[in-house]
């Protein structure tokens, strides 16, 4: 069957090394059950709403995998998802946003794709001021369950 | 003179320089704490805050390292942050150390790289790798095993040799790092003529060819789409059967906005199907736990203007975002196995 495309795009930006921006990753001084209240009701905060909490470590400890505890926290604003969604298909493969949160000993980590990431794979100016929104608002997230205590 | 301009002078003055130069505690703590830890104990990567280690390095060095970070060996490129951001950051880290800091001449060290090489294969290549390329692993291993409380770090890496000058180097083997495995080799009776070759020996991987380990896939392409001759259910059904039959266990499906609207008035025409391989899960996360963020495998199956679409994140182009050369084959594989999900799917 025919591989269709795989949409090609170049980037202007072409570095020989991960730039930071793509990446942001948190660590916690709360440990994991904490962070995790902290996380969602930070999202909330922010007028975001959980959509579905990734439970991967109870699936890899049903598989007999030993792990840490380790979620997958999906977000995203109502509304917003569907009509990017529908406007930008190409979008969709990374929607909704997501947050990766897993304990390290005492802390928590928290790792996210950074929308400077989605500005890359889709320069559509008219998609520059949802992305910097994304951008503000996770980078305040992200703050906020970093410094709490 | 009134009380409140007294004040208001007092204000000025100890408040103006806080307000005009970047936080440098609150700059690390966003950026660079999640792996090396809030004081710099380490973690992930080198712990940055030992004094053996503050005594030997330059500004300079500590500098370019956060600005080209380490290609291939997570350590991140900061290029985006201003110069007044990393020198508040290169401050904070200083404020934990309370000696002497070095500078050091470009001068070059003059040695035999070739001797270099066979005293490097000697002392050097147990731990760094017989190419320079670092020790596996990259530290990134949280609360998994490690083979090492400290990973090795890569010396055959354009970020650390574009960032580290002879003379320091030197003063890293003549001093080792104390507090970690790297080892005082000068004091260890390694002669100065040796150290001054083994200098030699890794200024000369620059005009080598690049390791594995400092190497990433090139590919520009977020994302993998392939056309579905079928209508969106049976591309659906297809889809779920070809997962089954390449390696993978089906998890569950939803349409994409489920959870943000309210229940029944999902757009069924935007549905994504859930799958893992959980002995490859196990081992991409062992290499690296980020990779998280972009799991559990999925592929969206999309209905636009009567024509059904596949697509999914490009497992390959995520090799970049965690600037993490171990992950190049799994993410190798994986795009392979997604291909051949959608093959079938659409068969
Ligand atoms: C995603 C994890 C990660 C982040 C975030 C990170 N580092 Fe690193 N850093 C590493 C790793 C891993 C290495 C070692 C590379 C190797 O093994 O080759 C390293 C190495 C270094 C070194 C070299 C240390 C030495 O012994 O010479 C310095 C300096 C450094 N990092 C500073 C920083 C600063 C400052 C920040 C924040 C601006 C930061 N790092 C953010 C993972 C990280
Ligand atoms: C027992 C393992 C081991 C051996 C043997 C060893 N090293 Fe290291 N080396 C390390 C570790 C671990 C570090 C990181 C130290 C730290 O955390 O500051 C390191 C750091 C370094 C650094 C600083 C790199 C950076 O990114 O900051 C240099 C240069 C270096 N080693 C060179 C050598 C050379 C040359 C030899 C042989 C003469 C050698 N090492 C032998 C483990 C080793």
């Amino acid at each position: 069957m025919k591989l269709a495309h795989a949409f090609a795009l170049t980037l202007a930006l072409w570095f020989n090394s991960a730039i930071a921006d793509e990446l942001l990753m948190v660590r916690s001084s709360q440990n994991f059950e904490d962070a995790m209240t902290t996380l969602q009701a930070t999202i909330a905060e922010h007028g975001y709403k959980v959509t579905r909490v990734q439970r991967v470590d109870v699936g890899l400890e049903a598989k007999g995998y030993k792990t840490d505890r380790y979620r997958i926290v999906f977000y995203g604003k109502p509304g917003e998802i569907e009509a990017l969604a529908a406007k930008y298909p190409k979008l969709i493969p990374y929607l909704p946003l997501a947050v990766a949160i897993f304990a390290e000993e005492g802390n928590t980590i928290l790792t996210t794709a950074r929308p400077a990431l989605l500005k890359q794979f889709y320069p559509e100016p008219e998609l520059k001021p949802i992305f910097d929104r994304w951008e503000k608002d996770l980078v305040g997230i992200m703050d906020e369950v970093r410094e709490a205590k | 003179m009134p009380r409140s301009i007294v004040l208001f002078g007092l204000l000025l003055a100890c408040c103006l320089p806080a307000f005009a130069a970047p936080d440098g505690a609150k700059l690390y703590s966003r950026n660079c704490a999640g792996c090396h830890g809030e004081k710099g104990d380490g973690g992930i990567g080198i712990p940055l805050s030992l004094p053996s280690f503050h005594a030997q390095v330059d500004d300079d060095y500590l500098k370019q390292t956060v600005l080209r970070g380490r290609p291939g060996r997570v350590m991140p490129s900061f290029s985006y942050l201003s110069d007044a951001e990393v020198d508040a950051i290169v401050r904070h880290m200083r404020s934990w150390y309370k000696g002497k800091v070095p500078v050091y001449p470009f001068t070059p060290i003059k040695g035999d790289a070739k001797r270099g090489e066979q005293l490097f294969e000697k002392h050097c290549a147990g731990c760094h790798g017989p190419t320079g390329e670092g020790g596996h692993g990259t530290g990134v291993t949280f609360s998994r095993p490690r083979d090492f409380p400290i990973m090795p770090p890569a010396l055959h890496n354009p970020g650390y040799l574009s960032s580290a000058k002879d003379a320091m180097i030197k003063a890293t083997l003549v001093n080792g790092r104390v507090g970690t495995p790297m080892a005082a080799f000068g004091k260890r009776g390694v002669k100065d003529k040796d150290l001054n070759d083994i200098v030699a020996h890794l200024r000369n991987f620059e005009k080598k060819p690049l390791p594995s380990s400092a190497k990433l896939i090139e590919t520009g392409e977020a994302i993998i789409v392939m056309e579905s001759p079928y209508d969106l259910k049976t591309t659906i059904e297809n889809v779920k059967k070809a997962v089954s039959s390449n390696n993978f266990v089906f998890i569950r499906e939803q349409p994409l906005n489920a959870g943000l609207v309210a229940e029944g008035r999902e757009d069924p025409k935007q549905h994504i199907v859930y799958f893992c391989n959980f002995s490859l899960l196990n081992q991409a996360l062992a290499t690296d736990p980020r990779v998280g963020l972009f799991l559990p495998c999925r592929i969206t199956v999309v209905e636009q203007g009567g024509k059904v679409t596949m697509m999914a994140a490009n497992p390959k182009r995520l090799s970049r975002i965690f600037n993490n050369s171990e992950l190049n084959e799994m993410c190798d594989q994986v795009t392979k196995m997604y291909i051949a999900v959608m093959e079938e799917a659409a068969l």
